[in-house]
């Protein structure tokens, strides 16, 4: 019987995408984008350390709409990464395993995600005067 | 390195199609996978068409009507057709389960069937499960015991031996297993859900006394830690059991004991 050459079954091509797996990928490509998004903040306080002069240029690159839908985008990855890592804490205590609280506690850290971000840039645009 | 596409003698193509039996009242189509050892060729998708009038309700009668009256060469594991056995796995309309427990009424459009996924593929919808097995060896899955053995039976109490109910009824199917990504990804040296659920229903057992030996095979970053709490495992097993909690268990017993 010739062993070598039998094919590999379908995997992600196959399998359906549910809150279970999407929810533990975003998990993932969430905190690959704060490592980024850290390193943008690290830029930024070298920035105001340095002085007015590149201070105001970082200013300008995060004011501009890109730069704010950058900073959305990562204020987002940070706190659905927040929420998820919550729900990590409570099955590292050993609860929440049944799959209908998984899907309650998936959906609640969606939310909690959508409406912090939502708060802070309420926030951020009301008291900071936003890209002005 | 994961790998997340499918290396080129995988890829799947449109395979044949085939005719409708005649006075169909009720017809329904499945998309089976198929690969022929012995052909040279790439895996392909047969389609079929069943008369859901005249069949079973479950997707595993459907493939024996087709097997028995449409094409012969089709191949896949069956045994008990009641959810016991654990032969009939496979992944059907997106997720694994057992087709002799699945109804066909719950698959929405064309019934999908593929072998359980990741797998290396012995021919058709049988995967080869050489490896998984060789896993569920390395576990030691039997009672082991120092203290010599008692004249009757080892005792165990009424809450002692509850403490095994939802491990015990695992029938080593391994949807779990091959359903989880980390295994896909790691599946050489991560033991994957259905091994760590064996080695938990050990652990857990009142009359072992090898827990601690138990625990020390498994403290390993990837035998165990592999793990990422991603629950399809959970999700997907067609016993209703919890792979996952069974894992998250392990861990914490690895913390306790330092």
């Amino acid at each position: 019987m010739n062993k070598a050459n039998r094919p590999l079954s379908p995997h992600l091509q196959v399998y359906k995408p549910q809150i279970t797996s999407v929810l533990s990928i975003t998990h993932r490509a969430t905190g690959i984008a704060l490592v980024v998004g850290t390193l943008v903040l690290v830029w930024w306080l070298v920035a105001a350390a340095a002085g007015p002069g590149p201070f105001a240029t970082v200013q300008g690159v995060l004011r501009s709409w890109i730069g704010q839908l950058l900073l959305l985008g990562w204020s987002f990855a940070l706190f659905f990464h927040l929420c998820c890592g919550i729900r990590h804490l409570f099955w590292d205590a050993g609860y929440g395993f049944d799959i209908p609280t998984v899907t309650k506690s998936g959906w609640t850290a969606i939310a909690g995600a959508v409406a912090l971000t939502a708060v802070s840039w309420i926030w951020a645009y009301a008291s900071l005067g936003g890209a002005s | 390195m994961a790998e997340f596409s499918l290396p080129a003698n995988s890829r799947i193509r449109e395979g044949q199609r085939h005719p409708r039996p005649d006075g169909a009242a009720r017809p329904k189509t499945f998309r089976i996978y198929r690969w022929d050892p012995d052909s040279g060729e790439t895996p392909r998708v047969d389609t079929y068409e069943v008369d859901l009038d005249k069949c079973g309700p479950m997707v595993l009668d459907a493939i024996i009507k087709i097997k028995n009256e449409q094409d012969s060469t089709l191949t896949f594991r069956r045994s008990c057709r009641e959810g016991v056995c654990g032969s009939c796995a496979m992944n059907i309309d997106g997720t694994n389960t057992l087709a002799c427990t699945k109804y066909i009424a719950d698959v929405a459009g064309d019934v999908k069937v593929y072998p359980l996924p990741h797998m290396s593929v012995v021919k058709d919808l049988v995967p080869d499960l050489t490896t998984i097995i060789a896993q569920y060896s390395s576990i030691e899955p039997w009672l082991k015991t120092k203290s010599p053995a008692p004249d009757r039976e080892r005792l165990q109490s009424p809450e002692e031996r509850e403490k095994l109910d939802g491990l015990w009824e695992c029938i080593l199917c391994f949807c779990c297993s091959t359903s989880c990504p980390s295994y896909w990804w790691n599946g050489d040296r991560y033991l994957g859900p259905a091994i760590l659920l064996q080695a938990y229903r050990w652990i857990a057992d009142s009359r072992d006394e090898c827990t601690g030996e138990r625990l020390d095979a498994l403290e390993d970053p990837f035998r165990l830690y592999r793990c990422h709490t991603i629950m399809n495992c959970t999700k997907t097993c067609p016993k209703s059991l919890n792979p996952a909690k069974a894992i998250a268990e392990i861990k914490k017993l690895m913390v306790a004991r330092r």
